[in-house]
């Protein structure tokens, strides 16, 4: 019963490390299917928390806070459309640039707005998005196995959580089975065959980038509103490159965008929870190694040793009319 | 971009175009000042002065400017194969190492001038075998060299967080660092270069290796403009295809140029380690990878680009920090800002006034030749 409740728990904050990672991959997901590289997608997430964190504070109200973090991402998304697909610029690098100007200016603006080295003040609770308690889940919280993982494990999420996950079908739905979504696809495969058919391709990566642009938005208002109080300077900590490696990972498909974003969570979760302690059979990990393992595994899988992670064909190149 | 533009002449092209791209990059920088209501005129008079104002300010900024060119050389190497090298930062740590290694093993029985070329070689060696693992996954398994060397930059910050944590550490010591070397893993300061044309320093960490980036910097001009290799490795960032075709093996070109980045980031290491703080400590990198990257773009990829534009972010860094020390409203991630607005407007958005010029000029040129032709007739 003890290795039970010690795994409701661990799979609970699996859920919870997850949930950032699932929206910035479903967000890379709209943009490198339609051929638009997106490593700038830290930065977007970065710039949607801080936004979240002080419209939330300024205005005591989370929607508020949502509006403004989507509103700010679509906006960095839209530079990077800007860049990369009206000026034809190279695409990693307008994803650099928007990581640094998303750092930068948010550590300096937070600090100017708040005078609190560069963290935005603690929200109330009403300013959050607080914990959503699923109907029965205090009544069954008593019943053993079904009780505890239907009250510790689906229950006591935040809003952003529950529509995290469902934006999984949903972006599936999107993709594969309407017309938006084929487009999409296709300008990503081979641009040229989108265009001939006299579809915008400039038009369908700037929406593709719109996309983008809320999902990290999403994804920085739940860090700054839901895991934590407000926002704290870098606290996306290189989530949105693990988010990268998951998208890959999961060969740029959703559903299994949400079990790689699952894996890496876990990862995180059971290493934070088995710090210090050795492991049956293996011993002593050192807890570097498993914050690398994410990494680790996806270096593996990009040389082919775990399957193939064939990109977009289109990914990273801008696409020029008269060719 | 089928409408026949007039060809730019060179000047405009690499003096020009770069000039406008980054003064549009500061007007932006100064608006972000003006945002958080302090006055960005100031705020460049603070930051040139702090950086260029006495003889210890240019000292701190010729250190900077060090481990830029070293950065920026090792991602225009990689840019001119067409390949984008961002895991210079994972690079020039990981070259820490080797930098710590040789220093930690002779620094006692060695006098600083023997263990300075072990030194340089441990650091390009790390470097480049560091990045040896994702130039190989590209050449050989088509994995993107981007992805591959962002995780192995994030491999490389957990492996030296390990390293110095659990077996680099003294015993006795609490601090993540490896013990400070002695007299012969010390560089020698070169302050009295700007003491002898009458600058008073009165310390700096700036040192030898500020000479091994100028060399470096011309070894790379060497390099790719006058070796067959240089030919080759351009050959192939111009063309993979035409590469192909004239029979050059790509496989070999690209591990060999990501070795020669990989080299050059890693020396970086030599700066701050062996330069400066005499030991090995944990974050010393501090993004000059990254840096590099905008270096590289500002400087066109070509070592005379590269020096300038890294002095240029040597002045941003330690103005930057005599600016976060005069205004209370302006920290240094200021300069964080800055280098990504380069970025952006000398990298991706390189070509946004390109063809407003190509017109300008195409409409100036026709105006001056008939203009020309007429004199000619009256003479």
């Amino acid at each position: 019963m003890e290795i039970f409740h010690t795994l409701v728990f661990l799979l609970d904050s699996t859920v919870r490390v997850s949930v950032p990672l699932l929206l910035a991959a479903l967000a890379g997901l709209y943009s490198e299917r339609s051929g638009v590289f997106d490593i700038g997608l830290e930065g977007k997430m970065l710039g949607g928390a801080f936004a979240a964190g002080a419209a939330a504070a300024v205005s005591g109200s989370a929607w508020i806070g949502l509006a403004a973090a989507v509103l700010i991402a679509v906006f960095l998304s839209l530079v990077h459309g800007f860049a990369s697909v009206t000026h034809r610029g190279n695409q990693i690098v307008s994803g650099v640039a928007i990581n640094f100007i998303a750092a930068g200016s948010t550590i300096i603006l937070g600090q100017a707005w708040f005078s609190q080295g560069g963290r935005t003040p603690l929200l109330a609770s009403e300013a959050r998005f607080g914990a959503i308690q699923l109907p029965f889940a205090e009544a069954l919280s008593g019943v053993p196995v079904i009780g505890e993982i239907y009250s510790d494990l689906l229950s006591g999420h935040s809003l952003i959580a529950y529509v995290a996950f469902l934006l999984v079908p949903f972006t599936w739905w999107v993709l594969f089975r309407t017309r938006f979504g084929l487009r999409l696809r296709a300008v990503g495969e081979s641009p040229a065959a989108v265009d001939t058919a006299g579809i915008s391709v400039a038009w369908l990566r700037y929406r593709a980038l719109i996309c983008t642009g809320i999902l990290t938005g999403l994804a920085g208002t739940y860090l700054a509103l839901s895991q934590n109080a407000g926002f704290v300077k870098d606290m996306t900590a290189g989530r949105g490159f693990i988010a990268l490696a998951a998208l890959i990972f999961a060969k740029w498909r959703p559903v299994p965008v949400m079990f790689a974003c699952l894996l890496f969570g876990f990862l995180d979760a059971f290493s934070i929870r088995v710090q210090g302690s050795p492991l049956p059979l293996i011993g002593q990990v050192p807890v570097q190694f498993m914050q690398a393992l994410p990494y680790i595994l996806t270096v593996i899988l990009l040389a082919g040793f775990i399957g193939k992670a064939e990109p977009p064909r289109a990914g990273g190149v801008p696409y020029v009319k008269e060719r | 971009m089928s409408a026949p533009y007039a060809k730019l002449p060179a000047w405009a092209d690499y003096g020009l175009i770069p000039l406008i791209n980054l003064t549009v990059a500061f007007i932006v920088a100064g608006l972000v000042v003006l945002l958080i209501g302090e006055n960005p005129f100031r705020a460049a008079a603070i930051l040139i002065d702090g950086a260029l104002g006495r003889g210890q300010a240019i000292a701190y900024t010729l250190y900077y400017a060090t481990s830029f060119i070293f950065t920026g050389l090792a991602v225009a190497v990689a840019f001119h194969c067409s390949l984008f090298n961002i895991g210079g930062e994972g690079q020039a740590y990981i070259g820490g190492l080797g930098v710590a290694l040789a220093c930690l093993a002779f620094d006692g029985i060695l006098p600083w001038w023997l263990t300075f070329p072990l030194a340089i070689a441990g650091a390009a060696v790390f470097g480049a075998a560091w990045a040896f693992i994702p130039a190989y996954l590209q050449a050989k398994r088509g994995s993107h060299i981007v992805i591959t060397t962002i995780m192995f930059n994030f491999i490389a910050a957990s492996v030296m967080v390990y390293l110095l944590v659990n077996v680099l550490k003294p015993a006795a010591s609490q601090a993540p660092q490896t013990r400070t070397f002695l007299e012969g893993g010390q560089l020698p300061k070169l302050n009295f270069l700007l003491e002898a044309i009458g600058l008073s320093v009165r310390s700096s960490p700036f040192n030898l290796s500020f000479l091994l980036a100028l060399l470096a910097a011309f070894l790379v001009w060497v390099l790719i403009w006058r070796t067959q290799l240089g030919y080759e490795i351009r050959t192939r960032g111009h063309s993979p295809k035409a590469a192909r075709y004239a029979g050059i093996s790509e496989a070999r070109v690209i591990v060999i140029t990501m070795l020669i980045s990989g080299a050059l980031a890693g020396m970086m290491a030599l700066n701050p380690v062996m330069g400066d703080q005499n030991r090995l400590t944990i974050d010393f990198v501090t993004g000059a990878g990254f840096v590099g990257i905008a270096v590289a773009l500002m400087g066109r990829s070509h070592p005379a680009g590269i020096v300038p534009a890294a002095i240029l972010f040597g002045i941003l860094y330690q103005g930057g920090a005599e600016l976060a020390f005069e205004m209370p409203g302006i920290s240094r991630d200021m300069i964080v800002i800055i280098q990504g607005l380069v970025i952006l407007f000398a990298g991706a958005l390189e070509n946004m006034f390109r063809p407003s010029l190509q017109t300008l000029f195409a409409s100036l040129r026709p105006a001056s030749v008939v203009a020309e032709a007429k004199q000619g007739e009256r003479a």
